[in-house]
Order: structure tokens, then C-alpha cells, then sequence
């Protein structure tokens, strides 16, 4: 009896020991997060100022300048790449969640799948062949489209998500009204559906805009400003790479600068997710 | 009769007036969305074809020996590409050395250990960490996590473990562990939250039966949630190699970019990602470019492969939950 107690407080000792472990684990795995935090503000708050959101940048040797460049392209081929994932990657997941026979559809959405783990610079290669070696320019269309391309399985399998989440009884209501079927999945079923579209369309930019490696053949980056697509264009996380592997103080300076402001702009999306998902925790995406 | 007359006639008129909906929007809305949803298919032969058409040269000309041989001097026109599938692949095992056990461990703190009150936060905390961008990473890696690695856990580990020819040479900073380390923490976050939807999947009755003989938590963990998604966790940890062969800007940063092959960790190494980052504006002739394409083409064959056995495992055990934490 005695020795069967010892062993259920020795059970209970490895119990909590095993707790202890795990919590170290996740301490350990939300570390960096922390750590890169501190150090982007600690490195970055000093140069972020409002000749970092105006000016073009300065030529080695002086100190100063911005990245006014930098952010307004990173938004040029956020837009572009929108006009090709957004209507692609939205439409293509209604079509997974409204027809479709099953066997088809397993096989898109495990295509798709296997896209988004795909490395985003094969993308930069595929589009370099495709667009800058036809074209013999690095140009924001090579650029936008890379990032377009990588946006569309995302933005599919989001939307697929939240529109199969709409209840089967709206669709039976708008039917039965004698409203057509693709009057009843635009108005009703994507209507109801569109905070998580929406979500997963954010969720899909905050991802690509912090993306580097598609755009260092495509859209290639610029010291100043370019408004010709077909021109190369600088782009946020470009630059920061650029700066970041420079030899110069002052372009790591701008350097860490860039990456404050880049994952400033990538949380305040999430934010913005959180905050259009509260109340369906984790029901969505 | 008279009664049923009158709602035959009512009944015509209704059709009448009502006419049917419009087939014609239907079929096209129909279409339209199926193009759509087939570039998914398009776009992976695509690249499949882009990649091996920008390589067909090179494929001629290297044939087999381009995989087998350690010479890459663009100059001389020789490209042998395996100091840098060497490279991808000692880094992401490293990788998944340091990644897989924390990870996991993490996902059954926040699944099965963790109270209540907790979860949620250290969840969006790690969703947070997915956020950040690659090329921040990096940034950190080369200024504050190289410059500490060289400065403390290195000379630690050669001073005690120098006898290990992983451990051994001079310590620069950039090299092969580091770039390790940087792709344990750009996959971390992905690993985990793929494990904790496999282990959310364990049906309850798992831990009931196991909490009825009297386990402990602990117990319970191991022995009714953990063994029984031991599939889903492989599944999870393959995606996670998936991502880890493919980071590219976080690894060309910190890994020292030589292409050798060398038993020591502290010796700089180059990864297929970190080729393409690098030199692929610097290709200069017509030949590299397409060497540099075969590597693209390399690296595209093992992260599909490794993507399809992961989605496999994933797939046989949950059909939604698990690919969504994939995104």
C-alpha cells in the first residue's frame, strides 16, 4: 500500500516534470519572436523618422535619406499582384466549395497544397523565365505577377474554408426564392462570406509583402522612384536585404529602420485579422 | 374537380409568369470559376515546364554528373551542384534536429498541458513569430544571433566537444549551424501549429479511457494523444522539411555562401535557395544561367516530393483541420 502511494507521487512528479518541459519548449519556441522584436526597436527607432518615409535614398558616403521609394513600390506590386491573386485565388476557391465532384476537387485542393509549400524563389525563377528573359527587363510586372502567383493558393484555400462554413440553409432559401445559382453564391453565399474572404485575402498580402526572394530577378529593386511598370521597382524587403548585406553603418542603420517599419505594417494586418475574426475564434483560417 | 382545375390552371400561369431562371448565367459562372480554380493545375506544370526549359542545355550537357560533382566555377564553365544539395541538406536536418522536438513539445503544452488561460495567447504569439518575414530574420541572424554564436555557444561547444569532427576549425560566425538555427526558427511556428491541429484531432474518448485507469496527464499525453497521432506528427515534420529545404533569404544570409563540402558545422556551407538569391543577376552567359535553372529545377523535384508525402500523411488523418494551419 505504502510503495503504491510512493509510486503515484513519483507518477505525479514525472507529470509535472513533463509540464515543466513542454512550457520550456514553448518559451523557447516564442524566444526569437521576442528577441527580434527587441532588437528591431532598439536598432530601427532612431532612423525611422520622416525623412525615412519621404526621401529617396542617398548615395554611400552620406548620411540620411529614406525609403519613400521603397514603401511606395512595395504597395505598386502589392496592387498588381492583387489584380491577378485576389480574383483568381477567390473565385477558384468558390468553385472547390460550390461545385465540383469531389474526386476533382480533393485533387485541386491537394494541387494547391503542394503549391503553397512550394520555395518562393522557384517562383522568382519561373517568372524570370517567363517574363524578364521575353521581355529582356526586370520590370514591377515580373515582380507583381511572382507575387500574384504565390497569393493565389493561399487566397483559394481560405476562401474554400469560409465558404464551406456558410450554412447549407441560405443557399436552400435564395434557391427556393428562385434566385439563379450564381446570383445565390455572389449575393448570398460569398456575401455572408465575405469577412473570412476578406481575412484570407489580408492574411495572403501580410505574406507576400514581406517576401524577398520572388522579387530579387523580377522586380529586381531601384534607387529611385520609377511610376513605369516595366522598369525595374524597388520594394521594401528589397532594400532592407540590400542594406542588410552592405558594408556600411548607416545603410544597416536604415537597414534595421526598413525592417521596423516592414513588420509594423505585417502586424497591423494581422491585427486587423484578429480583430475581423473576434467572436469565431479560431473558426476561421 | 372543378377545385382541382383551378390549381392546374394557377399552377400553368405561375410557370408562366415565372420564367425559368436564366441557364445561361449559371453554366458561364460555372465555368468561369472552374478556370480558375484549375490554374492550381496550371501553374504547377508551369513551372515544371519554365524550370526544365530554361535547363535543357544544361541538362544535355551536365547530364547525371551535374548532381554528383563539387565543382561550381562559372568562369570555366564546370557546374556540379553538390555542395549545395549538401548544403540544403545538412542545414534542414539541423533543423529539424533543434525544430522537431520543441515544436512538438509545444504543441502538447498547448493542446494537452498548458491551463486554460493560456493557450490562446502563446497561439497567436507563435502566429505572430510566422509572420515575420525571412529577410528579417536574416537581418537579425547576421547582427545580433552570428555575432553571439561566435562569441559564446561555439567556443563552448569546441572547447567540450572538440573531439567531434562536426566541432572542430576555426569559428568565423557565418556557417553551416547558424544557417541550421535560422531555418529551426522559420520553421517552428509551422511545425507546431500543423502539430496542434493533429493532436486537437485525437478524439476525446482517447484521453477519457486513458484518464479512467487512473493516468496522470503526462501519462495520458503519451500513451493515449501522442502515439495515436504519431502519423499526423510525421506528417507535420515533413511539411516542415518541406519549408525548411526551401527558406532562402534567412539561410543566404548567415550561412557564409562557399560551396564546400566539410565535416565541420563551423565551416561556411551553401544551400540550392542561397545559389539562386545570390547569382542568378550575376549569370553572365548563357550556360550558367541555365546550370543556375537546373538547381531551380533540383530544388523544385525535392520540396515537391517532400510537399507530396507530407500532404499524404496529413491527409489520411484529417481532411481540413490539418491543412489549415498549413496557411
Amino acid at each position: 500500500m505504502q510503495s503504491g502511494k510512493a509510486n503515484h507521487i513519483w507518477r505525479k512528479i514525472k507529470s509535472a516534470a513533463a509540464s515543466a518541459v513542454a512550457f520550456i519548449s514553448a518559451v523557447l519556441v516564442i524566444a526569437p519572436l521576442g528577441l527580434v522584436f527587441f532588437h528591431l526597436l532598439v536598432n530601427g527607432i532612431t532612423s525611422v523618422n520622416w525623412d525615412f518615409f519621404t526621401k529617396l535614398p542617398v548615395p554611400v558616403g552620406e548620411i540620411g535619406g529614406g525609403m519613400a521609394n521603397a514603401i511606395v513600390g512595395s504597395l505598386e506590386l502589392l496592387a498588381f499582384a492583387s489584380m491577378i491573386g485576389i480574383p483568381i485565388g477567390v473565385l477558384g476557391g468558390v468553385y472547390l466549395a460550390e461545385y465540383g465532384s469531389a474526386r476533382i476537387n480533393s485533387i485541386l485542393r491537394f494541387l494547391a497544397d503542394v503549391l503553397n509549400g512550394i520555395p518562393s524563389i522557384t517562383w522568382g525563377v519561373v517568372v524570370y523565365g517567363l517574363i524578364v528573359l521575353r521581355f529582356k527587363s526586370f520590370s514591377a510586372y515580373a515582380g507583381g505577377l511572382a507575387l500574384g502567383l504565390i497569393m493565389i493558393p493561399l487566397i483559394l484555400r481560405t476562401t474554400e474554408e469560409v465558404v464551406l462554413l456558410v450554412p447549407n440553409g441560405y443557399r436552400e432559401a435564395a434557391l427556393a426564392l428562385g434566385v439563379s445559382r450564381w446570383k445565390t453564391i455572389v449575393h448570398i453565399v460569398m456575401k455572408t462570406a465575405s469577412k473570412g474572404i476578406i481575412t484570407g485575402i489580408l492574411l495572403a498580402l501580410a505574406r507576400v509583402g514581406g517576401e524577398t526572394a520572388p522579387l530579387l530577378f523580377t522586380a529586381f529593386g531601384n534607387r529611385f522612384w520609377n511610376h513605369n511598370l516595366s522598369e525595374p521597382i524597388a520594394a521594401l524587403p528589397l532594400q532592407i536585404f540590400t542594406y542588410a548585406i552592405s558594408p556600411y553603418d548607416d545603410w544597416h542603420r536604415q537597414a534595421w529602420a526598413g525592417a521596423l517599419v516592414l513588420v509594423t505594417g505585417i502586424f497591423c494586418v494581422n491585427v486587423m485579422v484578429r480583430i475581423l475574426t473576434r467572436g469565431r475564434a479560431a473558426s476561421v483560417v | 374537380m372543378a377545385l382541382a382545375a383551378s390549381v392546374s390552371i394557377a399552377e400553368s400561369s405561375a410557370r408562366e409568369r415565372m420564367a425559368p431562371p436564366s441557364r445561361f448565367g449559371d453554366r458561364a459562372f460555372e465555368w468561369l470559376t472552374l478556370a480558375m480554380a484549375l490554374t492550381v493545375l496550371v501553374l504547377v506544370i508551369l513551372i515544371g515546364w519554365e524550370l526544365w526549359n530554361g535547363s535543357s542545355v544544361a541538362l544535355k550537357k551536365f547530364g547525371f554528373h551535374f548532381l554528383t560533382t563539387s565543382t561550381w566555377d562559372p568562369v570555366a564553365e564546370e557546374f556540379g551542384a553538390l555542395p549545395f544539395i549538401y548544403g540544403t541538406l545538412v542545414s534542414s536536418a539541423i533543423a529539424l534536429i533543434i525544430a522537431v522536438p520543441l515544436s512538438i513539445a509545444t504543441a502538447a503544452y498547448l493542446t494537452e498541458l498548458a491551463p486554460l488561460w493560456i493557450r490562446q495567447p502563446l497561439v497567436s504569439l507563435i502566429e505572430m513569430l510566422a509572420a515575420i518575414p525571412s529577410v528579417i530574420l536574416g537581418l537579425w541572424g547576421i547582427f545580433v544571433m552570428v555575432p553571439w554564436l561566435r562569441d559564446y555557444p561555439f567556443p563552448f561547444l569546441k572547447g567540450y566537444f572538440g573531439w567531434i569532427p562536426l566541432f572542430t576549425g576555426p569559428i568565423y560566425g557565418p556557417c553551416m549551424f547558424a544557417g541550421g538555427i535560422i531555418i529551426a526558427i522559420m520553421i517552428l511556428p509551422i511545425i507546431t501549429s500543423v502539430s496542434r491541429e493533429i493532436l486537437r484531432s485525437v478524439p476525446n474518448l482517447q484521453r477519457e479511457a486513458a484518464y479512467a485507469l487512473g493516468a496522470t496527464r503526462w501519462e495520458a499525453t503519451r500513451i493515449a494523444v501522442l502515439s495515436y497521432a504519431k502519423k499526423g506528427l510525421f506528417g507535420a515534420v515533413i511539411l516542415g522539411l518541406g519549408r525548411a529545404l526551401g527558406e532562402t533569404l534567412a539561410v543566404t544570409m548567415v550561412i557564409g555562401n562557399t560551396p564546400q563540402i566539410a565535416a565541420s558545422l563551423f565551416k561556411p556551407g551553401y544551400t540550392l535557395a542561397s545559389v539562386l538569391a545570390n547569382e542568378f543577376t550575376e549569370a553572365t552567359t548563357d550556360i550558367y544561367l541555365q546550370a543556375l535553372f537546373e538547381i531551380g529545377l533540383v530544388l523544385f523535384g525535392i520540396t515537391i516530393l517532400v510537399n507530396l508525402l507530407a500532404q499524404l500523411l496529413l491527409r489520411t488523418i484529417t481532411t481540413t483541420s490539418a491543412t489549415r494551419a498549413v496557411q
